[in-house]
């Protein structure tokens, strides 16, 4: 069954480190519609955290770009990420998301982005083109305890004590 | 940001806030100078007040790892909250981890 759109947000800021903070509150913000867990909420910001900072120092690199942030809720309690950049882009996809492998290691990078949005997401999914910039989309289904489109009971609407009723 | 108290051989650093790529920058310098001072040999990370840490964190730490290494000393990481230390863990850098508060911060 096609999951139904709940809701969207789409943001786009410069690549500017400072910036890192500001997407990771806007995706808890969205997230939180989903009533998730402290833990959920945690991991998609993680999540999202290194997707943004690959687009600003490696996507971006010596340059201050564009990064678009996609969020969408999904019916089932399914989040929906999209981080693209128009940077560099990727050659090699594979050796990219290899844990441990980086080309920045002189700023401290340590190759573990791809693996700590793999640990934290149920799919990461990554397009590049070199030159063209890269689009990494991530899924994961919260336990979603009174989301709508999850729970009907949760948009019933509430029936007042008859003697509130004048 | 960071506090440092420093005990002899043993600086305890109180990191705050979210630790990534942009704040990260920082508390390096800071780490970086404290540990070329003092030479210690044991460095205390205490993530108490660290509300949130993404891999750059684990830049962070192996980078002082390797100073501290250098001149024969070791770090422990203390206080970290779940979702910080499950971060830790993808890194294989659990075996910092100490559980507790192992009274090592002075008080002032």
């Amino acid at each position: 069954m096609k999951k139904q759109l709940i809701n969207e947000c789409r943001l786009s800021f410069p690549s500017l480190s400072v910036n890192e903070s500001y997407a990771r509150a806007v995706t808890a913000a969205f997230a939180a519609q989903c009533d998730p867990t402290v833990k959920e909420i945690s991991e998609i910001k993680t999540a999202v955290s290194e997707a943004v900072t690959n687009a600003i120092v490696h996507g971006y690199r010596g340059c201050v770009g564009t990064v678009e942030l996609i969020l969408r809720q999904l019916s089932g309690g399914v989040i929906y990420i999209s981080v693209r950049d128009k940077g560099a882009g990727i050659a090699d996809i594979e050796q990219a998301m290899t844990p441990l492998f980086t080309t920045a290691p002189e700023e401290e990078r340590t190759g573990l982005g791809f693996s700590v949005m793999s640990s934290f997401m149920d799919s990461v999914n990554v397009k590049s083109t070199p030159g063209k910039g890269t689009t990494v989309t991530m899924e994961k289904r919260l336990s979603c305890r009174t989301a709508p489109g999850f729970r009907e009971s949760s948009v019933n609407p509430v029936e007042l004590p008859e003697k509130q009723v004048t | 940001m960071v506090k440092l108290y420093n005990d002899g051989g043993r600086i305890t650093a109180a990191l705050s806030g979210d630790i990534d790529h942009h704040t990260a920058r920082e508390m390096r310098q800071e780490l970086d100078e404290a540990i070329a001072h003092s030479q210690p040999e044991l460095l205390i990370i205490d993530m108490e007040k660290v509300g949130f840490m993404d891999s750059s964190g684990i830049g962070l730490i192996l980078g002082r790892l390797r100073a501290v290494h250098a001149n024969g000393g070791e770090i422990i990481i203390k206080n970290a909250r779940p979702e910080i230390a499950a971060v830790i863990r993808i890194s294989g850098l659990s075996g910092l981890l100490v559980e507790g508060n192992t009274n090592e911060k002075a008080t002032n």
